[in-house]
């Protein structure tokens, strides 16, 4: 024992010897420079270059020489690889081995924290990590290399997944059994960047609006400090993040969307992000392609449901059933939009499923030729090493592995593998093959023996009696043992003899007493098994795509079709309304038996019988005793978000925007439109007098983000006042973030508005300076925005209660020289409805909500009675996904409370919310030139029995009644296909899971990320 | 002294002021809802003291208008029986999110000795604006816990809750165990997975219920514990076992559990699946009280008109139910009750059962259909008068309601609010 101890030893330090000029040595150094040459093997040289019969030259951790009619020297050591693979080493650039584990530096007291808790000069953001070098870091870690290195992968661009910045990557081989300084390649070889704080123990940002604007930031400031002569600060943070600007950069989406923000970010910036997907790629396909980004593709393809369990099974959403099926073939979706990828098994949690999840890849359409490519030179490639690794070229490193088959086929196996020139699988070339029919002999007993295959461990059946015995195989010798009813307990050992196939030996029963045996062969067997059929390549389906991919999301009905999107926006636009009770909002009022016609998606005429040529491309519908109205527009409304409306950290999150975060597959979309609403305006939350930017959307269910925008209207901030900024659910140890009071907010406004005045002034001088050398003072987004309200370009919207406070900001504004544009919520108006008039602002209400916390006591139904009596323009409005689907019946509630007539009503969600955004003049009433955007109900709008039967947006039939029945049945089908094909996948043995679905939250002003509003209580 | 009345919106005050001595009323002329899914279109109530005298239909019938002390003609009105809010914590609380005006959720999980009635108050601030719009009986209801406490039927008009209390401790509310639990996930989307606790939390229920049981079967218990003391009307069937459960698997679970322990009177509260599983619910004779019909569905998955649907769905396939808030702002939401019904309405629902899933079923779920719930002699004169249908929203316009044959103030802090303003600006 003592003596292998040593040997070990020795064997360890010889390695450590070997190689590194620079230590000193213990001894004699050792340094031996043998060549080994793979002759006769089927060689990748690289991803597109196969050479049969080829050698592989290799010499101090170097190729020496690849290819045909190479010599090979006469002091080499040769492997014979005849039948067999080589293939140059995976590399994944998106690995986190040999990095510690990050570890969370959350408070616990949940106090507030409002900097950076790094000590030293660093920036103030604890998520901009940008000093981390991943270099320093890195440490071997044997077991984790051998979960890659058994997958073929031999070469990781190792980092810290930690934070918005995240620092530079080290590209590193998995030589393990070489010190570090043996295994990097190449140090600082890519930055990393994400939108997740991961570990940042600081409270800004809490959303993922917060930290684009975070990241955004940092780079202007990045920016201007680079340029800045006399540095009167020194910031590390800085510093280092413009050091990674040279660097490939690699930004952790996780999510289609995701990915087309970061690429915004990038285009802000003069950059070009590196994208490590999520897998859902395929779903946006069109959009993906547009980026023109590299992707690393995970491969974490979800396992099967267990769907045995009606109840249970009908939780799994549509959604996720079908990306179960989908997942598999987005990398070949994306090969064939000529999307560039790489792989990475950062995902999967067991490590050994990612050849086998290429595999599934390669059968669910990615060509063999691509994956070759993903996983060797557009690594290689994208880190500018391709001239070192990714290809076994003469002098590139070493590292490649052997397997007996195609590595993309199912059952191949690394048989070696091979990393700077050292082996770290090293099995037999050419194994014992004992397979076969033996007869076993010993102590005057005879039986028939068959070993079934050639596995180290197989099954033998003994004799007639079908006995199951396990023989263990290691090197030349092979134990057994078995118990048949006249034998108990007997076990053998034996040596294999290659010449005739026998195995001779020892053999010792219970009792202990021991024979010689022989186990002679006699006639090989043949496999029982059918020969596994070669898998078929499933085609691509583009049917299954819907957009969003959701249930109700649209899809095409050809299944080789991958412009489902440019069609999808290309729908008919062209509509006749006949003989239909028409709500206009303007000043002929209701028009009975009128027909409305709408071309190119606008309003063009409004006429009693009106008639097109029957060949002319128009949808004509008869809308008898219907009544068509303008659509619906909610003015507050919180849904088609994502990850937070609130970021609520800071008294101020100016630079936030809400259009950063436009989710396009919320089921709300879907909804809404069918309690006819067209246009959104998706308001940040209430936590800080001065909110984030708003968004407007049209519902254009199934476009994306940007193709919903509101085109060309302007832009608006949401404010806030009472109780929620002041904080009012916080107990008070955390009560720290100013303002605290309503005499607090006052100034957060004054003290804003007064330094947006001097930063205008500041770049005013700086745009008319004629000064040569001239120095930019620093961009910051969130003064930007505060300016734009002071320059009349931006218009707020106020979340407001009471009276004090509402007449508190309209003294602000006056003195500032603006107005309010809106006040929201504004539930004590009616109070000072006067002033409202005089300062010409507009209030977008609740219809009858109150009484859910104190602010709102005075809350009365008849405010928006008041407030347009008063000659204020009013809204009803929603701040709640369920309630905007039936705004209608809110605004009947002003007919009930205040005796407002039908036709206000009507406004107060139509045009009068359109007057308040500034659309008026593109929608909001049934007008010719306004867009078609119209719904045509079966009742009277106002009356609570009414329901939407189309719902149209330029012209476009966004939801149909009957359409809606069809894809009701169309989801139950779809359901019913695919939970057919889980039940197959769980009866040939794939593992199943237990049901777990994400969706969307609906959010409300008050809703701070991951706090319910049981906690929160207010709006 | 007699005095015949024709009823306009602006004549309130007087109304009021001048009922107060009147015990014999006939209200003529009215489309009477009668709540049981009966009606008749020119009908002639007539109220003694706290009762209906007699309901018929007014067709060819005089009468003489000195047998009473107040005629009332309400041609073309309708009438309605009054409208029960059930599950409910209106009453417990003024400003919601204040934490001292909050009286409906009690520290602990098994609570059944927790009663409701007593912190019902009649002089809450958001009474009057919910009883106004004809909802003018409620269920006040705790929260909380896995066993909430009992739930008493108030009226929403009395000096004190006793005296506005109509039937004491009705029921026991339990929060049934969810198989499936909603979770925030990091991104802060809802992540739905089974419940990994669920074993756990049956368990505990069980224990529970198995102490209660041996309790209630124990003739002479060595010593009184309040909280099994509290179950035994359960057992006995005296009062309603009211589980709050949405997912069809936990009310299939919650009905097994309810057999175990043969309490008879099953009450499922939310009911959102209810519409997967309505043929055990029909043969067991379980009742639903069916949660905000205006709500969003579950999935995503779902018709986007699911829930609105769910009322229709049950009357079809003959399961007894009525309508309720519990949620968001509940409290507040109950003047919205009617309207909750007209949803269902648009939904496919008779309109006559919408009616009696606001009045006479829900009376009978909550075991008070001897005393209110329908328009019929010898009920309590309990019943309003609206302008025109009161559950549509534009045409929901109270001027007369009665509790126990007492007249309802019809205006509250809020209309004196309206009216204050309206009056400062010079409004009409």
């Amino acid at each position: 024992m003592i003596k292998k101890i040593t040997i070990i030893l020795v064997v360890v330090f010889v390695c450590k010897l070997y190689a590194q000029t620079t230590f000193p040595t213990n001894g004699a150094p050792y340094n031996p420079h043998t060549v080994y040459a793979f002759i006769n093997a089927n060689l990748f040289v690289d991803y597109e270059t196969n050479i049969t019969n080829a050698s592989l030259l290799v010499k101090d951790g170097k190729v020496i020489d690849a290819g045909k009619n190479i010599n090979i020297p006469k002091h080499a050591i040769v492997y014979d690889l005849s039948g067999k693979y080589i293939y140059p080493s995976f590399i994944d650039l998106y690995s986190n081995y040999g990095i510690g584990e990050i570890s969370s530096s959350k408070s616990i007291n949940n106090n507030p924290q409002t900097i950076s808790n790094y000590k030293g000069a660093y920036g103030w953001n604890q998520a901009i990590k940008s000093d981390i070098d991943a270099s320093k870091l890195f440490q071997h870690n044997k077991d984790k290399a051998f979960e890659l290195i058994n997958n073929g992968i031999g070469l990781v661009l190792t980092s810290n997944k930690d934070g918005i910045v995240r620092g530079s990557g080290v590209l590193a081989m998995l030589n393990c059994n070489q010190n570090e300084n043996e295994s990097i390649v190449l140090d600082k070889a890519a930055a990393f960047y994400s939108f997740n704080k991961g570990s940042s123990s600081q409270n800004y940002p809490s959303s993922l609006t917060g930290a684009i604007a975070l990241l955004r930031q940092t780079y202007y400031d990045a920016q201007w400090y680079k340029n800045l002569i006399n540095k009167t600060e020194y910031n590390i943070s800085l510093e280092c993040f413009n050091q990674l600007q040279n660097l490939p950069a690699i930004f952790e989406a996780n999510d289609k969307f995701n990915a087309i923000r970061a690429n915004k970010v990038a285009l802000e910036f003069n950059q070009k992000y590196i994208i490590k997907g999520g897998g859902n790629e395929y779903q946006r396909l069109e959009d993906i392609a547009q980026l023109n980004s590299t992707f690393i593709l995970p491969l974490n393809f979800p396992e099967a449901y267990d769907v045995s369990d009606i109840l249970d099974a009908d939780n799994i959403t549509l959604t996720d059933l079908k990306h179960w099926e989908l997942a598999p073939s987005n990398p070949a979706f994306l090969e064939k939009q000529n999307i560039n990828f790489c792989f990475t098994a950062y995902d999967l949690k067991d490590k050994k499923l990612f050849l086998p999840n290429v595999r599934k890849a390669i059968k669910n359409g990615l060509s063999e030729k691509m994956a070759l490519k993903a996983l060797t030179h557009n690594p290689a490639t994208l880190i500018n090493c391709s001239n070192k690794v990714g290809a076994l070229k003469s002098n590139y490193i070493a590292n490649f592995f052997i397997s007996n088959k195609s590595v993309f086929e199912d059952d191949c196996e690394i048989i070696q593998h091979w990393i700077n020139g050292q082996s770290y699988i090293n099995k037999d070339l050419s194994p014992i093959e004992i397979a076969g029919k033996y007869e076993l002999k010993f102590n005057s007993n005879l039986f028939k023996v068959t070993i079934q295959n050639n596995k180290a461990k197989s099954v033998v059946l003994i004799d007639t009696s079908k006995k199951l015995f396990n023989v263990n195989l290691k090197n030349n010798l092979i134990h057994f043992s078995f118990k048949i009813d006249s034998l108990k307990n007997y076990r053998a050992i034996g040596n294999y003899n290659k010449t005739n196939k026998s195995i001779t030996g020892k053999i010792e029963n219970e009792i202990g007493d021991s024979f010689d045996f022989n186990l002679n062969f006699v006639d090989t067997v043949t496999s029982d098994k059918p020969k596994a059929a070669v898998s078929k390549i499933n085609p691509l389906d583009y049917k299954k795509i819907t957009y969003p991919f959701n249930a109700f999301g649209i899809g095409t009905n050809e299944q080789g079709n991958a412009n489902i999107y440019s069609q999808l926006k290309k729908r008919n636009n062209n509509v006749l309304f006949k003989n239909a009770i028409v709500w206009t909002n303007e000043t002929d009022s209701i028009l009975n038996g009128y027909d409305v016609y709408i071309s190119d998606g606008k309003i063009v005429r409004i006429a009693k019988n009106i008639d097109v040529l029957p060949l002319a491309n128009v949808k004509v519908i008869d809308a008898t005793g219907k009544h068509l109205t303008p659509g619906i527009i909610d003015e507050h409304s919180h849904i088609a978000l994502t990850w937070g409306v609130n970021e609520g950290t800071q008294a101020s999150s100016a630079e936030v925007r809400m259009g950063d975060v436009i989710n396009p597959d919320d089921i709300n979309i879907y909804r809404q439109l069918a309690g006819g609403v067209t246009t959104s305006q998706l308001l940040h939350g209430s936590a800080n007098p001065i909110g984030g930017q708003s968004v407007l959307i049209k519902l254009r269910w199934g476009l994306n983000a940007d193709d919903m925008k509101f085109a060309n209207a302007d832009g608006f901030i949401k404010f806030a006042l009472g109780e929620n900024v002041k904080q009012s659910w916080i107990p008070d140890y955390a009560n720290m973030r100013f303002p605290q009071t309503r005499m607090g907010v006052e100034q957060v406004y004054n003290d804003y508005f007064t330094r947006a005045k001097e930063y205008n002034k500041n770049w005013n001088n700086f745009n008319n300076s004629t000064e040569k050398n001239k120095i930019a003072p620093r961009k910051d987004i969130e003064l930007d925005c505060v300016a734009e309200i002071l320059n009349k370009k931006k218009f707020i919207t106020c979340h407001s209660y009471v009276q004090s406070e509402i007449n508190m900001l309209m003294h602000v504004a006056d003195s500032f020289n603006f107005k309010v544009n809106t006040f929201t919520h504004i539930l004590e108006g009616y109070k000072v409805a006067d002033k409202m008039k005089k300062h010409n602002t507009n209030a977008s209400t609740f219809a009858d909500w109150w009484a859910y916390k104190n602010e709102v006591m005075d809350a009365i139904p008849y405010n928006a009675a008041i407030l347009t009596n008063m000659g204020v323009i009013t809204a009803i409005n929603s701040d709640d996904a369920e309630m905007a689907r039936r705004l209608n019946q809110e605004a009947a509630k002003t007919i009930k409370y205040g005796n407002i007539s039908e036709v206000e009503a009507l406004k107060m969600v139509t045009l009068n919310p359109a007057k308040m955004l500034h659309i008026d003049n593109e929608v909001g009433s049934i007008k010719v030139g306004k867009s078609g955007d119209l719904v045509l109900w079966n009742n009277n709008p106002l009356s609570v029995y009414a329901k939407p039967e189309l719902t149209l947006i330029d012209g476009i039939t966004y939801f149909d009644k009957t359409e809606n029945q069809k894809l009701i049945e169309e989801v139950k089908l779809e359901r019913a296909r695919i939970i057919a094909l889980l039940l197959d996948a769980k009866k040939s043995g794939a593992k199943t899971s237990k049901y777990s679905s994400k969706t969307q939250r609906n959010y409300h002003c008050n809703t701070l990320n991951g706090v319910s509003e049981e906690i929160t209580g207010e709006r | 002294m007699k005095k015949i009345l024709f009823i306009k919106l602006i004549c309130f005050c007087f109304l009021i002021k001048a009922q107060k001595t009147y015990t014999n009323i006939a209200l003529l002329g009215g489309f009477a809802h009668i709540g049981n899914g009966k009606v008749i279109e020119n009908s002639l109530i007539t109220i003694k003291g706290s009762k209906i005298e007699t309901v018929q239909n007014a067709t060819g019938i005089k009468i003489n208008p000195s047998a009473f002390d107040t005629v009332i003609y309400i041609n073309g009105k309708h009438v309605y029986p009054a409208f029960i809010n059930v599950n409910n914590v209106l009453g417990l609380h003024d400003a919601e999110a204040v934490k001292a005006t909050r009286d409906f959720n009690e520290v602990g999980i098994f609570n059944p000795h927790i009663r409701a009635c007593i912190a019902y108050n009649t002089d809450n601030l958001i009474i009057p604006t919910v009883k106004t719009n004809g909802v003018l009986y409620t269920q006040v209801t705790p929260r909380g816990g896995v066993i909430s406490g009992s739930s008493s039927i108030m009226a929403l008009e009395g000096w004190n809750w006793e005296d506005a209390l109509l039937k004491a401790d009705d029921g026991i509310h339990l929060n049934f165990p969810k198989t499936i639990i909603q979770k925030w996930a990091d991104d802060d989307k809802h992540f739905q997975e089974s419940n990994k606790k669920y074993i756990e939390e049956l368990q505990q229920l069980n224990e529970f219920f198995n102490d209660a049981f041996a309790y209630y079967n124990e003739v002479n218990p060595s010593e009184k514990n309040i909280r099994l003391e509290a179950m035994k009307p359960i057992f006995a069937g005296k009062a309603n076992l009211y589980i709050h459960a949405d997912k069809a698997k936990d009310i299939l679970n919650a009905i097994n559990f309810c057999e175990k322990y043969k309490c008879p009177k099953l009450v499922i509260v939310g009911g959102k699946e209810s519409y997967k599983i309505t043929k055990v619910l029909k043969e067991k004779n379980i009742a639903v009280m069916l949660n905000r019909v205006n709500d969003l569905p579950d999935s995503p998955d779902n018709d986007v008109d699911l829930i609105n649907k769910l009322a229709s769905y049950l009357h079809k396939d003959s399961v007894l139910f009525c309508f309720q808030l519990e949620g968001d702002m509940e409290a507040m939401q109950s003047r919205n009750l009617p309207f909750n019904a007209g949803v269902a309405v648009a939904n496919g629902l008779d309109k006559e059962a919408a009616i009696s899933a606001l009045s006479y079923n829900t009376a009978k779920i909550i075991g008070v259909n001897n005393l209110i719930g329908t328009i019929e002699e010898g009920k309590l004169a309990s019943f309003f008068v609206s302008n025109g249908d009161a559950l549509d929203i534009k045409t929901h316009q109270i001027v007369l309601a009665y509790i126990a044959g007492k007249p309802i103030n019809l205006i509250n802090r809020q209309f004196e609010l309206y009216q204050k303003y309206k009056t400062k600006f010079g409004l009409k």
